[in-house]
Parts: structure tokens; sequence; C-alpha cells
């Protein structure tokens, strides 16, 4: 059920400002691409349009063709409703409801679109959901207590239970390990390799060896200038970004020299 | 007893300190002082403010001589902060007890379930007929006002975003926020006698007139509330393909409902003691009427205002039963908006 993604001359606008221009990428499916880059290039940004949720702040637009498996995400007639449903997303800072319990987390994709389902399918989501996110032997026996009261490492697994819950096509994840210990980063690479059987993932980090370690392919975004917008300067395999980059501007990053 | 503390304990970390019990000694003396200077003559109101200017200086002074610039100046400043504090505490602590001294002896299970229908001379009334009325009015009131103020709140933080209406939408409230309750009253009153009958009291048009200062307050809390749920759990919705509109009714309104219902109970509380704008529309009466759509309604605060009008001996009783009972209510009400408030809270669990 994974599909894959190709981005043509993408350019995205913030009201008048120019935040990301022209880039072009395909994403392959079911494997992990990693997004690298310094703060502001505009990595999330490309993240966030593959799902429309830029449209969430006010004023930001798209310019250029997104599509996934031929099908465009931004005609017209395209529900941005829709696409999240295909295409689910897992957030940097860990942000389970506050008002339901570890199971009601789990079904909120379901039961916020008020899917009828009977108990024993909805026992078997959210146990397949947990299980796929490597948290259910840790809350197994307190699936009613309310999902704040986990750490933020299980915090942020229990959000991954509940994008995967909706069984996405992609899975976009903007630095889900940025407020996470190490241990809590390790489980959460470990189920991104599980996961990348199944579902087309697509990871933004400020961590290279992040990078290095879960990713099939990376693309490296930089800005030309302060105030320029930010631009893909490299897409290519992994291996080959860490160990011999086409781009001078990409090894200076990876290498950590600058300029 | 200072200066052995200061030449023993010079240049040690001690240095400049006051001994625990200095704030308890200057108090008891700045009280002793008072009550001499009452004793003596002077008022019981000069007398106490000799005694907080007393403490005021003195335990600052104590500081000072002890050379601690900075223990000074925070033992003045605490010594103000809690005079401000007691300025503010005192008239209220001072009207319940007043309240409770005059109105308790009034208060009887006649006195609660009599109306003063046909109440002559020392007869036994009661406000039976306020209470109901105010019930049934305050009622009407919030059901009007808290559809309305929730939904503009939800407009003006989920919809609205800053854009020009919102804005208007954010004035007008603002200035409802002023009105002073006669005009609401005279606005309801002005409005039913243009539509219906230039002769019209009812008690609906006293809801009406109640609903009109309850909606900015209402609007304007729900507002903070809803501002206060995190973007992250929008997004978080959407990011699951949910719209916007389920988004707002089962995500953030159950986020933010334990603020709203806070909130909304002490809209009611605010609005229940109103007496010009009932006095003006649901007019009085001695009889207990149920009906909200029919003839005058007596409400509780009416009810006192009349009353203590009367000026006889029975009269004043009832006012201050009357005022006794009407302060429960909104002390009731406002335990019942901590509490809803309490179990509404997200919880975390731990």
């Amino acid at each position: 059920m994974a599909k894959s993604i190709e981005i043509s001359d993408l350019d995205i606008y913030y009201g008048d400002f120019l935040a990301v221009q022209g880039v072009n990428m395909s994403i392959k499916a079911r494997s992990v691409t990693a997004f690298i880059g310094p703060s502001g290039c505009g990595k999330s940004t490309v993240l966030r349009s593959l799902n429309r949720m830029h449209e969430v702040i006010p004023g930001a637009r798209v310019e250029g063709k997104i599509a996934i498996a031929g099908q465009s995400l931004y005609d017209s007639a395209v529900d941005p409703v829709s696409v999240r449903r295909m295409i689910g997303m897992v957030f940097q800072r860990p942000n389970p409801f506050p008002t339901m319990s570890i199971y009601e987390n789990v079904l909120a994709g379901n039961r916020l679109n008020s899917k009828k389902m009977k108990k024993s399918e909805a026992d078997d989501i959210v146990e397949r959901s947990l299980k796929g996110a490597n948290l259910w032997n840790e809350v197994k026996d307190r699936l009613t207590k309310p999902g704040m009261g986990l750490s933020g490492g299980q915090q942020q697994r229990l959000c991954i239970a509940r994008a995967i819950a909706v069984e996405p096509q992609v899975l976009l994840m903007d630095e889900p390990c940025s407020a996470l210990d190490p241990i809590s980063t390790s489980a959460i690479e470990d189920l991104i390799h599980e996961l990348k059987s199944d579902y087309t993932i697509v990871i933004v980090t400020h961590n290279m060896q992040q990078a290095a370690r879960v990713s099939d392919e990376t693309g490296f975004f930089n800005l030309k200038a302060a105030g320029q917008p930010g631009h893909l300067v490299e897409f290519n395999s992994t291996q080959k970004m860490f160990a011999n980059p086409d781009n001078e501007a990409t090894e200076a990053y990876i290498s950590g020299r600058f300029g | 007893m200072s200066t052995t503390t200061v030449t023993t304990d010079a240049g040690t970390l001690r240095a400049g300190t006051l001994p625990s019990w200095a704030p308890l000694a200057v108090a008891g003396l700045s009280v002793a002082l008072g009550a001499l200077a009452w004793i003596l003559g002077l008022s019981v109101v000069l007398a106490v403010l000799l005694a907080i200017v007393v403490f005021v200086v003195a335990l600052p002074g104590w500081s000072l001589a002890e050379k601690n610039r900075r223990a000074a100046t925070d033992r003045l400043v605490t010594a103000l902060i809690w005079t401000a504090f007691s300025v503010a505490v005192v008239p209220l602590v001072w009207l319940i007890a007043l309240v409770v001294k005059e109105g308790f002896a009034t208060l009887s299970p006649e006195f609660l379930t009599y109306s003063m229908r046909g109440v002559v001379g020392d007869e036994q009334g009661g406000l039976y007929h306020a209470a109901i009325g105010t019930l049934l009015v305050t009622v009407m009131a919030a059901l009007i006002s808290v559809p309305i103020g929730i939904f503009t709140a939800i407009y003006l933080v989920e919809y609205g975003k800053k854009n020009r209406l919102a804005k208007v939408i954010t004035f007008l409230v603002d200035v409802m926020t002023g009105i002073p309750s006669i005009v609401a009253g005279l606005f309801a009153l002005a409005l039913f006698v243009l539509l219906i009958d230039p002769a019209i009291r009812w008690g609906f048009g006293g809801a009406v007139a109640l609903s009109l200062l309850m909606v900015p307050t209402v609007v304007r809390s729900s507002e903070e509330m809803l501002r206060l749920v995190p973007d992250d759990l929008r997004e978080a919705s959407y990011a699951l393909g949910v719209p916007k509109w389920r988004t707002i009714a089962k995500v953030v309104l159950p986020t933010a409902l334990g603020g709203i219902v806070t909130g909304v109970v002490l809209a009611i509380s605010r609005v229940i003691g109103e007496t010009a704008p009932l006095l003006v529309v649901a007019g009085f009466t001695d009889s207990v009427n149920t009906n909200l759509f029919e003839d005058r309604m007596m409400t509780l605060p009416v009810y006192i205002f009349t009353q203590y009008a009367n000026a006889t001996e029975k009269g004043y009783a009832y006012a201050w039963g009357g005022a006794l009972v009407l302060i429960i209510i909104v002390m009731v009400l406002n335990l019942a908006a901590r509490l809803i408030g309490k179990i509404f809270a997200p919880k975390t669990g731990r």
C-alpha cells in the first residue's frame, strides 16, 4: 500500500515571501527518505507541503506539482482532508490528545472521523498499532489511563501508533526524536526500520548520524544566503551522500565545515 | 539584642538579618500602640491606620538599622503588599459576616417556601416567588447567551484569525462589556414594547436583558480558553485526516471544556445579582409565577430592593434574608464552577 511521491518545480510561499524554491525529487515507495540542512532552509516546509499541512498557516501557498502515485495533491478538486488521510504525520513534539486515554488516542483517527466499528475490531487496531509502534508491552495493562501520563518517548511512540492506526500510504516525520533522549531515539529509529517494509517514510532531522542510520536516500537543503529562499542542493542515496557527495556544499555541511 | 548579633556575626553570612520572631514582635508592638491610641480616645479607624503605619515604618526601619538595605526594601514592599491585600479582603469578609449576622435570623423553612401573596402586617411572608423567578430568568439568560457566546468565541479563535470581521467583533464585545445594566434593561424593555405590547412586563424580557450582559463575559472567557488549546493538538488532528469542524468539536472544545464551563458559571453568578434591568423589564409581584412568557416575575435582587424600600422592620429583615440567600446561591455557583473545572481538566494520570 506504500506509494511513491514525485515533486517537480515546487515553490512554497508564506504570503509574498518565497520560502522554498525549485525543489525536484522523487521519493521511492517503501523506503526512508531523510531531509537534512540548517535551520530555516525549508525542510519542514517541504515536508508539510506533502500532506498539505502547511495550509494551516494563513497565507501559505504552493506552486509546482506534487503527485502521489500519479495523482496530483494540489488539483483544485482535491480535498486536503482526504490527502491527510492518505499521508500521516508525526510531529516534533509529542502531542497526544490530553482528553483521551491511551486506547482512545490510538483510535483517534478512526473515532474522530466517526468510523463505525465493532469493539473487537477496535481492540485489534489498537493492539496492532501499538505493537507496530513498539509500545504494546509497556502500556497493555493501562490502556484506559490518559495518554499524557506516559513519558516523552512513549508519548512520541503513541503518536506514531495513532498515525499508523489509520493505515496511511506515507508517513511524514518532522524531527520526531529532537525532544527525546538517546534510548527513546534508538527505539524510534528501530521502529522506522520496521515500518519501512509497509510505509513510505519521509523524515526531517537535524541529526546527521540519524539520517545516515535510518535513511535510504537523503536530500540536503540549504539557503543561498540569509533572506534568500531555501532550495534542494543535492538528492542522492544516503550511502553516496555521506561517503562521496556530488556537491561541495553538501560535503562541507555533512563534515561540519561551512562556507 | 540586635547589636550583639551584629558584632558577633559581622562579616558572616548571617550579618544584618533580623531574628525570625521580628515581624511578629513588630506586629504585636503596632497593635499595642494602636490599642493604646484607641483607649486614649482616638477613633477606631485612625487607631488601625496608626498601627499599620507603625508596622510599615518600624520593620523596614529595624532592618535598615542593621545595615541591610536590600532586606529593608524587601520588608517594606512585603508589608505594603500585605496591607493592600487586607484592604481588599477586609471589606469582603466584613460584608459576608454582616449579611450572615443580619440575615440568619430571618432564614426559616417558611421564609424559603412562602411567597408574599396576601401577606399583611406581621404575617409571615417569604421569598419563594423571587427564588423561582431568579432561577427561571437566569437559566433562560444562560440558555440564550451560552450558545451565542461560545459560537462567537469559536469563530474568533478558529475561523476569524485576525481578519477584519473578527477585529470588529472583538471591539464590539469589549464595548458590550461596559454596557451599564440599566441600559441593557431599557433596551430589552424598548424592544418588547415595540415588538409586542406597550405595557409588557415579563420574565423573558429580564432574561434577554441579562443575556446582553452575559454574552460578552462568556465570549471573552471562552475565547481565552480556546486560545490556550495548543495548536499542536489541532495539527495532530488535521494530520489524521479529521476535518476542521470535527477537530473543533471533538478535540478543541473537550480540551477547553473545563475552562469554558467555569467561565460560564462565573458569568451566571455575575448577572444573577443584577437588579436594575429586572426591575425595569420583569417588574415585581407578590405571587409565584412560573411562566417566563406571561406576567410579571419577581426575582431575588428586586425582592431585596422592594422589601428594603418598604422601610418596615419586617421589610428590612426580609431584605437581609434575601441578600443572604442570594450570596449563598452565588457561592454555591462559584464552588460548582471550581469543581466542574477540576472534573473536566485534562488528566495527566500521574
